[in-house]
């Protein structure tokens, strides 16, 4: 359990927020044309990293907004948070 | 020579005061080369091993562990054991374990204290009724037992239920397994480990695998905290860690690793002789032999590998468990910890050859590996013998998430994940 600062509503209980997974997974822009591997990668494969992992959050209880959340899951610390659309904080 | 636990034994060591035991696995220091390694010293890696060595005579192996054997989720799950599981692929293979451990005490010579007290599954709305229906008949057609109950039946199994129809989420039904239990899960361990220490098994405590070395597209061996060690065929049994290996092999794996977790209750006299699971309100609950109620929470949603977890998992469990049992609203809750689970998409496991030839995963048991130990032990070392998986495992290989003949068993859980 965090504080999490959403950046639309300030600082508010992780209670309060939906984790979306991994960030920046692209859906394929010609899906009709991908392999079976492909789709397989784009649809279940996740680096599941231990250690500091870019992820999206959505503040279901708040602004319902989606963000992008930099974080390291070997101890819950929150590295950065940006908006969607906004380039990734280079780590 | 491996002394024999006995009651002669027992009466023996007494006269010594309980100083002359013999230990139950040597300590060992890792050769430079083996014929197989198995990662991971929870009771699946360590049931792997038990089955290598006895049933496939490879004996040259080792089992490395970076903590203490079974001192990750071997230790910190609820022990439930169960078989009743919606698809053929499913009950073939929990029912395979439920087999084994009908046997496993008299084999190992280790008293796992295996209990089939019965799993009961609660129905609280008009779906649950229909699905436990449907998933006691396909049960019964694989040949594992399981019974309706009507909310009377419920009553008298477990009279401390609250079966009034006035309850946000009422008791409507439910199914029962009677051969599904529990059993001491630091026995499980403690047992394999010392059974396939007796055949010659090297079990290396305290020793993490930094690497994988590969050359091309086969296995040459592993990078340790104690050294490299030689080895062509490498078992990942690693739980909510696989993901961590499978990088260092340079694969990816369908998994996503998050807090589970579980609590129990000061000791008190017996209350509840079985195991009862509710689904939709997320409340399962038994007691220990040591008179501890052990109730199991729910995941958190985002990954984690802190094995602590959210307050508010905890406090939804405790508010469905005392809407349900209302004579537990004066218990004090003891302890509660967290581990970290492996989640697959299909919330079935993976025991599977990866593309890299001598790599082999058995992982994605998720919220309920405890119950499959010993057929996921006896499974896997027939795929890492074989080199071919077991009909029993052959649907639960890593192709599937390819294919997309996947064994979705979120449906059939017990809990919702």
């Amino acid at each position: 359990m965090f504080l999490i600062n959403c950046p639309y509503c300030g600082e508010r209980d992780q209670q309060e927020f939906k984790a979306g997974g991994e960030a920046h997974i692209e859906r394929p822009k010609q899906p009709t044309e991908l392999s079976d591997d492909e789709w397989a990668e784009y649809l279940f494969m996740r680096k599941n990293i231990k250690g500091v992992q870019f992820e999206r959050w959505n503040h279901a209880h708040g602004c319902r907004k989606w963000f992008n959340m930099v974080r390291d899951t070997s101890n819950d610390e929150i590295k950065a948070i940006y908006k969607m659309g906004e380039k990734p904080p280079s780590q | 020579m491996r002394n024999k636990y006995s009651v002669f034994s027992l009466i023996k060591n007494a006269l010594s005061y309980h100083e002359n035991w013999q230990r139950a696995w040597k300590d060992p220091a890792p050769k430079k080369e083996y014929d197989a390694v198995i990662i991971g010293g929870g009771g699946h890696g360590l049931a792997t091993a038990y089955y290598l060595a006895k049933k496939h005579n490879m004996n040259n192996i080792a089992v490395v562990e970076k903590g203490w054997i079974g001192g990750g989720n071997t230790g910190r799950n609820t022990t439930i054991i169960r078989s009743n599981y919606l698809w053929d692929a499913s009950a073939g293979l929990y029912d395979h374990a439920l087999k084994i451990w009908e046997g496993l005490s008299q084999e190992l010579n280790y008293n796992v204290m295996f209990s089939q007290r019965g799993v009961m599954n609660l129905a609280h709305n008009l779906q649950d009724v229909r699905d436990l229906k449907r998933r006691t008949h396909a049960n019964r057609l694989n040949g594992i037992d399981a019974v309706y109950l009507s909310t009377e039946e419920v009553k008298k199994f477990c009279p401390i239920i609250n079966t009034s129809q006035d309850i946000r989420y009422p008791v409507l039904g439910g199914t029962l397994q009677r051969r599904a239990g529990t059993a001491r899960h630091d026995a499980v361990a403690w047992g394999y480990a010392r059974g396939a220490d007796a055949m010659g098994v090297d079990i290396i405590q305290n020793c993490e695998v930094k690497g994988i070395k590969r050359n091309g597209d086969s296995v040459e061996g592993i990078e340790t905290t104690k050294g490299f060690i030689k080895t062509k065929k490498v078992g990942v049994v690693a739980a909510g860690h696989s993901s961590v290996i499978a990088n260092m092999a340079g694969l990816r794996l369908p998994l996503e690793s998050k807090p589970l977790q579980a609590l129990v209750s000061e000791p008190v006299k017996p209350i509840i002789d079985t195991v009862v699971m509710s689904n939709a309100v997320h409340a399962y609950v038994s007691q220990s032999d040591k008179g501890e109620l052990v109730i199991g929470a729910g995941t958190d949603d985002y990954v984690s590998y802190t094995q602590k977890g959210s307050h508010q998992i905890v406090e939804g469990t405790l508010n469905a468990i005392l809407e349900l049992y209302p004579i537990f609203s004066r218990m004090r809750m003891l302890r509660q910890w967290g581990g970290i689970v492996d989640i697959c998409p299909d919330a079935s496991p993976i025991l599977s050859k990866t593309s890299i030839k001598g790599l082999y995963f058995n992982c994605g048991w998720g919220t309920g590996g405890f119950k499959a130990t010993p057929g996921s032990g006896d499974l896997f070392a027939h795929t890492i013998a074989n080199d071919e998986p077991h009909k029993l495992n052959a649907a639960f290989n890593l192709n599937r998430f390819v294919s997309g003949d996947l064994v979705d068993e979120h449906g059939a859980a017990a809990v919702a994940h």
